[in-house]
């Protein structure tokens, strides 16, 4: 693709900003102008992870830079993270930086761990050294320029903001001035790299403001929903009522043929869809089409939702599994320890389904061009997979797809590659068949219907308490399936992490402790939710172990400091919440307001980074309210303060919303909501106020946007617990009533 | 029928009960106004329509003819909208930003009503969702222009 045919083939209401990038003449073309599928880029695809600096970066004349990231900009501020990360390599303001998400591509992959998605708390985590060095490589090759421009040796210039700077003789270029000589240095030997000392840091560790926050209060950011392209039509569906169910006729497609605006209508699989001119008449059209649907066939691949599937019915299924178990921690003899106890507890929790609910409702735009390639604009958290998957069902060469992944209006796991949860296929497939570009966008009830959801478990724990009141073993065998698990659509040879994730990994030194999975897989399609698997299971733990501290006459802080009293780092960050807090005052007590309260502690451990959080809560007419939320997160180190207090909040928000209010009740095979009337989710009144501490161990580097999420739930349930004298063994929390 | 949208007048070809927002998105290409829901729960379709802030998904086309309509492209050229925006700017509002065009809206309208708004003022008015979590900070980024105004 060439810069003419880049802007021939970038959608019409694209940003003037990304015009301007398309257009740019003369420009130190590492990147985007530069054909991605030349020789330059290909070429390296052996080398070493994200040392492909043509590949990641274009400077302009005016000195403007531009990264294409590795990872998706969603809300968690990670373009902004890049650009700190980048820039203070490449001595380059991140003020001065226009970040967007790269192709897929090898080029790309600069995970640790050899994959690229955005998720799992990873993108910064698990590419900090190699996009420092990144950024430093380029400003190698720029150094490398400036002595052949200037004429003097390499070792005599520096560079300042922006410049590289030769002071012996007071000379020096701007970066966008180097961009074309610089385009044509090879890129450095990465071992000959030498990364800044931290102690020199300008930009990693400050509150840098984010790049976007200008287009997102101006309604100048765009999502995938807003693009459009020439000659574009819209689309709706009607999905099936039931995953599983197909079109069998069209009681009235006459009839809707001839409504007003419609320009076709069509049979997909599970899925009657309308095209028109304009989408409100493909909704309205889709809605009135009266579709005979069949049962889904015997030798059906998708994950068939029973008539009868009750989720209600479903937690007292789990309930009744007696195994088997497959353990996945086992230390000490639980069974010896509990048999000889001097107390036994036991208790059986579980949580519930939950909908994704981000705002911006899936779409996705399709338009096959006169080459034979496709060009695919989609909300995706994993593009490489995504392209192989519309290669897959296109037969087309992954090298015939542009996948191009536009800022993403809230994601929390929504837009992974889940197979019957996407509209691509479906906007491809009617691209083909009308022969002109589609926007398929799933209507907010539509995609109550195909989200996919966070999963449940029934867990039951078993512990014993010496003489002392302290516990000695704990068991907890939870009756669930994983998300990854319910993807693969089957057990895999070794446990799924993301199912127990949160009951295992523990770190309180009780001597003796079982963690096992009873494998039961379910009727819904389960996906990854902000926090995964911990977002269930610290809840469930945590709350027992007050249990555990209530039955033995401990207090539930100082039982966690006496269980830590070997782990300084864990000691530490259990201290900051609570100092954080001003003390630790469990209550209840009277507030100033008149209102009785109460605060309750939890911690957990996720995604790498450690957090403490102590809730307060009141009872405000039989429901519960909580008031503050002190949180300590320890991710190791950080890049970006601000970012990280933002992510609490986000996260803090999250977590209330699912221990108060939040639930995908079904009923008869079907969702009883398609719309946020029947799921509500968090309002700002329901908001508690945040307290954030980051601690900086300066251990291994840790995640942000899912961390602060897990210990929510437990500390207000042990808070509740606390001021109601109510254990609450399931959420929400709406579910049950206190006085 | 004719709109007057931004300052500017529009001739639309929709029909009676269209929703405002369908016209303002696909018809006019004006997509800061979101479509989140369709059913006025969250208020990422928010627009003005005389000062007033309401919810385009569910307000038909010809309810509005004669009426002036702000959208989030114009708000900086309303002096509080522009106050607003450059607020929620300083403030990092945003994380995904979807909802913020109808926050920004929102905000907008409260605070031309009402210069100087009280915490209760603001709790009632800004009652847009936000997925992200983002109810701290636009509450505290009115309540910062609230300041402003009552200083």
């Amino acid at each position: 693709m060439n810069i003419l045919d880049e802007l021939l083939d970038a959608p019409v209401n694209l940003s003037r900003r990304r015009f301007l990038a398309s257009t740019a003449v003369g420009a130190l073309v590492i990147g985007f102008g530069l054909p991605l599928g030349s020789g330059r880029v290909q070429a390296a695809t052996t080398a070493e992870r994200g040392t492909q600096v043509p590949a990641f970066l274009e400077i302009r004349p005016d000195g403007t830079v531009r990264l294409l990231s590795p990872f998706m900009e969603g809300g968690q501020g990670t373009h902004t993270a890049m650009a700190q990360i980048v820039g203070e390599e490449l001595d380059a303001d991140p003020a001065t930086f226009i970040v967007e998400a790269a192709p897929p591509g090898e080029a790309y992959v600069v995970m640790e761990n050899g994959m690229r998605i955005t998720g799992g708390s990873m993108s910064v985590r698990m590419s900090y050294p190699t996009m420092r060095r990144l950024g430093a490589l380029a400003r190698a090759m720029l150094l490398q320029a400036g002595a052949k421009q200037l004429g003097v040796p390499v070792g005599e210039l520096t560079t300042q903001p922006g410049r590289v700077v030769h002071a012996a003789s007071g000379r020096s270029l701007g970066y966008g001035e180097l961009a074309s000589s610089a385009l044509n240095m090879p890129v450095p030997d990465p071992a000959s790299i030498t990364l800044r000392d931290p102690s020199q840091f300008r930009w990693i560790g400050k509150p840098v403001k984010r790049l976007d926050a200008y287009d997102k209060s101006t309604g100048k950011a765009l999502y995938s929903i807003d693009l459009k392209v020439d000659n574009m039509l819209h689309a709706a569906v009607q999905h099936a009522p039931r995953l599983g169910m197909t079109v069998g006729s069209l009681r009235n497609q006459a009839q809707v043929e001839g409504m007003k605006g419609v320009h076709s209508v069509h049979v997909l699989p599970g899925a009657v869809a309308v095209v028109a001119e304009r989408w409100w008449h493909a909704k309205r059209a889709v809605e009135a089409v009266q579709v005979d649907w069949q049962e889904a066939a015997a030798d059906s691949t998708l994950r068939v939702m029973p008539a009868d599937f009750s989720s209600d019915k479903h937690f007292e299924f789990l309930a009744a599994q007696q195994g088997p178990a497959r353990d996945d921690e086992n230390e000490g003899d639980v069974a010896a320890a509990l048999k000889g106890a001097k107390t036994q507890v036991e208790a059986t929790y579980h949580n519930q389904y939950l909908n994704h609910g981000q705002l911006e409702p899936p779409s996705a735009l399709a338009r096959f061009n006169p080459d034979g390639t496709l060009d695919i604009w989609l909300p995706n958290q994993a593009p490489d997979m995504f392209r192989a998957d519309v290669a897959k069902r296109t037969g087309l060469d992954p090298a015939q797809i542009n996948l191009h992944s536009p800022l993403l209006g809230g994601f929390f796991g929504r837009h992974f590659l889940y197979d019957s949860a996407n509209p691509y296929p479906q906007a491809i497939a009617l691209a083909k068949a009308v022969g002109r570009p589609v926007k398929l966008i799933w209507s907010r009830e539509e995609e109550f219907l195909r989200d996919v959801l966070r999963p449940v478990a029934v867990v039951k724990f078993r512990a014993a308490l010496d003489d002392k009141g302290l516990p000695v073993a704990i068991e907890a065998v939870s009756a669930t399936e994983g998300p990854t698990e319910a993807l693969a659509g089957k057990q895999g040879d070794k446990i799924d992490p993301t199912a127990l994730e949160g009951l295992s990994g523990k770190s309180y030194a009780i001597p003796n402790k079982r963690i096992a999975q009873i494998y039961v897989k379910g009727a819904p399609m389960l996906g990854y939710w902000r926090s995964v698997g911990n977002s269930l299971n610290d809840f469930f733990y945590e709350s027992f172990l007050d249990e555990l501290a209530d039955k033995g006459k401990q207090d539930p802080y100082e039982l966690r400091l006496h269980l830590l009293r070997d782990n300084p780092r864990l000691t530490t960050l259990l201290q900051a919440a609570v100092e954080l807090s001003g003390g630790w005052k469990r209550g209840p007590f009277t507030a100033e307001d008149g209102s009785r309260r109460a605060r309750g502690v939890a911690m957990a451990s996720p995604f790498g980074s450690h957090t403490a959080a102590i809730a307060e809560v009141s009872i405000e007419n039989g429901k519960v309210r909580v008031h503050d939320i002190w949180q300590a997160i320890d991710p190791g180190s950080i890049v970006n303060p601000a970012i990280v207090e933002a992510q609490v909040n986000g996260a803090v928000a999250l977590g209330l919303s699912q221990t108060l209010l939040e639930e995908a009740v079904y009923v008869d095979g079907k969702p009883r909501a398609r719309n946020y009337d029947l799921y509500p989710i968090l309002a700002p009144a329901q908001m508690a106020r945040v307290h954030v501490r980051v601690v900086e161990s300066g251990e291994k580097m840790g995640g942000i946007g899912e961390p602060p999420l897990p210990a929510v739930a437990p500390a207000v349930a042990n808070a509740v617990a606390q001021l109601t004298g109510q254990r609450v063994r399931s959420l929400p929390l709406s579910r049950h009533t206190f006085s | 029928m004719e709109l007057r949208i931004n300052q500017k007048a529009y001739q639309v070809d929709a029909d009676a009960d269209t929703p405002l927002l369908w016209v303002i998105r696909d018809d006019l290409g004006l997509t800061g106004t979101k479509y989140g829901c369709g059913l006025a729960q969250c208020g990422a379709c928010s627009v003005l329509v005389d000062g007033n802030v309401v919810r385009s998904c569910v307000t038909p086309v010809a309810g509005v003819v004669g009426r002036e309509i702000t959208t989030i492209e114009a708000i900086e050229e309303d002096e509080v909208g522009k106050r607003v925006v450059a607020t929620w700017v300083e403030q990092q509002v945003a994380q995904c930003g979807y909802c913020q065009s109808g926050q920004v809206m929102a905000a907008t309208a409260l605070l031309k009503h009402t210069r100087a708004p009280s915490k209760a003022q603001i709790d009632a008015a800004m009652v847009n969702l936000c997925r992200c979590g983002t109810y701290n900070a636009i509450h505290a980024a009115v309540d910062a222009l609230a300041k402003q105004e009552g200083a």
